[in-house]
């Protein structure tokens, strides 16, 4: 048990990986965000004319899509991190795996919430059970039952494990889930809607959008190396705790 | 299975372990349909919470037929699915706290085998005596006629799946602190797709419409249920008893 | 400070615009603060328990 822990409690090449990669993607992330927001909400002018009475709302596209491809994005990672570490038993799949959801369910927090602010003014209502934003509501869930069940046991190898397995279940049901809840849509439209349709994207959006995604991916980036350094921090005082107990 | 074995070990070997295997398949489960009958099974306890919470939804909504026949199948169906929740969580626990989860995992069976054994007798206690009486609760909801062969046999696809997937969520939550709390996070988001098409199958026969397309994606889930989730359930309690 | 007022307006949307923004804004900034201070002081306590090991040893 200890020798297991010890195992992945001491992952030198990895950190110092992490020390020299920080200051990069943090940089990269920094300069993305900066011309993206500055250019998206700033300069570039919202489609002319606007979309169909969008008018300059269109400018939450400018974090919404963003956070949810950052939202499916990280889970693929958290699923990489997971396979890597039962199917190879590559001892930092664990660690990263752990570190990065947290990180995806803010994304997801944020998509709905933006979403919600977005139809706020074009549906009409605060929420409405569209199908991309009931597919994000669900992938929320997800990562909240990801989370708990890392933090559910005294044993953090324990909750690790088990958390790998089920974001590996997530992955496998999750496209499972997006058929269903769109075939649901397509089922039950509500009548009271005046527009269904997401937003269309003037082709002026697309490089400052562009900008935007690069910032929140390489801020992903930057963050679970963080939260990896960390974890595996935390993995090896406890690791030397348990010795110093042992001995 | 058997043509490997056969080819393997000459026939005779490969008949053998077949025969230990069904034994162990057989042995759990009649073990387990004994214990739920002895101890008093989760039985009783899940259909009466399945009657009651199904019973709720009157004073919720309102006793007016129409809007009860146009909700019941949702009514029935998450009711069924928060019953089936309610006796996961000791799926496995009681092996797990006194030893014989060890102990079953060194048997000569495969584990998961054991796993759909362990949920054959789950469903067997459970999962059916809920499809059974879910056509007397349709009653209760003024569900119409033309409603209730897609109810039932939805429900007998269906329930089996909510246990295989629930296996999964028992198998990980062994040990941890709030286990059945915590099972209904993991599991609750997985049960969407089975809960989507069982009410669509009702709500398409009760407007006079084919429900076979909903019943076969039900049965599609089952069958991929059925290959996966003993698998997965089984990994999942090897790293549990490590 | 009549553009800079306009563009505070957001076309009429800023009820809408600004509180997107400013949330995915304080979101990642509090994510990003918090992970650096729980860093620090993870790594922090394991360079001391190292230290006094490191003492120990050799004692």
């Amino acid at each position: 048990m200890s020798a297991r822990l010890h195992a992945f409690a001491n992952p030198a090449r990895f950190l110092r990986l992490a020390r020299r990669l920080l200051p990069w993607t943090a940089a990269l992330a920094a300069i993305c965000l900066a011309i993206g927001a500055v250019w998206g909400i700033g300069i570039a002018p919202p489609g002319k004319p606007p979309p169909e009475g969008q008018g300059e709302t269109v400018r939450i596209m400018y974090v919404h899509v963003p956070s949810a491809w950052m939202a499916l994005f990280v889970y693929a990672c958290v699923a990489a991190a997971s396979a890597a570490a039962i199917i190879w038993r590559h001892p930092l799949g664990h660690v990263l795996a752990r570190a990065a959801s947290p990180i995806g369910a803010c994304f997801a927090l944020l998509t709905l919430a933006t979403g919600s602010l977005w139809g706020a003014k074009m549906w009409g209502a605060w929420w409405v059970w569209d199908a991309r934003l009931t597919s994000v509501l669900i992938l929320f869930f997800l990562y909240l039952g990801h989370i708990a069940l890392t933090h559910a046991f005294d044993d953090p190898a324990r909750g690790a494990r088990a958390a790998c397995i089920l974001a590996l279940v997530g992955v496998v049901n999750l496209p499972i889930i997006k058929f269903s809840v769109d075939w649901w849509n397509t089922l039950h439209q509500p009548a009271s809607i005046i527009r269904r349709e997401g937003p269309a994207i003037d082709a002026q959006m697309l490089a400052p959008l562009f900008f935007m995604i690069c910032g929140f991916t390489f801020y992903f980036f930057s963050v679970w190396l963080l939260r990896a350094r960390a974890e595996l921090a935390a993995l090896r005082t406890r690791a030397l705790k348990l010795r110093l107990l042992a001995s | 299975m058997s043509d490997r074995g056969g080819t393997r070990n000459g026939g005779r070997i490969g008949t053998l372990a077949e025969a230990r295997l069904a034994a162990g398949f057989g042995a759990l489960l009649r073990r387990d349909l004994r214990l739920a009958v002895r101890q008093g099974s989760d039985t009783a306890t899940v259909l009466a919470f399945f009657v009651i919470v199904v019973s709720l939804f009157p004073f919720g909504v309102g006793a007016e037929p129409q809007t009860l026949s146009a909700i019941g199948a949702g009514i029935l169906w998450v009711a069924a699915l928060l019953a089936a929740l309610l006796s996961l969580d000791r799926l496995f626990q009681a092996d797990y706290e006194d030893g014989t989860l060890d102990y079953l995992l060194t048997a000569p069976a495969a584990p998961s085998l054991l796993v759909l054994a362990k949920c054959a007798a789950h469903w067997l206690t459970t999962g059916l005596p809920l499809v059974l009486l879910s056509p007397l609760l349709a009653l209760l909801l003024n569900l119409p006629n033309a409603a209730y062969p897609a109810l039932i046999a939805g429900l007998a696809l269906g329930t089996p799946v909510l246990t295989l997937i629930g296996a999964i969520g028992a198998a990980l939550v062994l040990g941890a602190r709030r286990g059945g709390v915590l099972l209904s996070l993991l599991i609750l988001p997985l049960y969407i797709p089975v809960l989507i098409f069982g009410v669509a199958a009702v709500e398409a026969a009760a407007t006079g419409q084919g429900f076979r397309a909903q019943l076969l994606l039900l049965g599609a889930f089952l069958l991929a249920a059925l290959a996966l989730a003993p698998f997965v359930a089984a990994v999942a309690l090897r790293q549990a008893a490590e | 400070m009549d553009g800079i007022g306009r563009f505070l307006e957001m076309g009429g949307y800023a009820a809408y615009v600004w509180p997107a923004l400013g949330l995915t804004a304080l979101v990642l900034a509090v994510l990003l603060i918090a992970s650096v201070r729980n860093a620090r002081r993870r790594e922090a306590e394991l360079a001391q328990l190292e230290a006094e090991l490191g003492r120990g040893d050799e004692g």
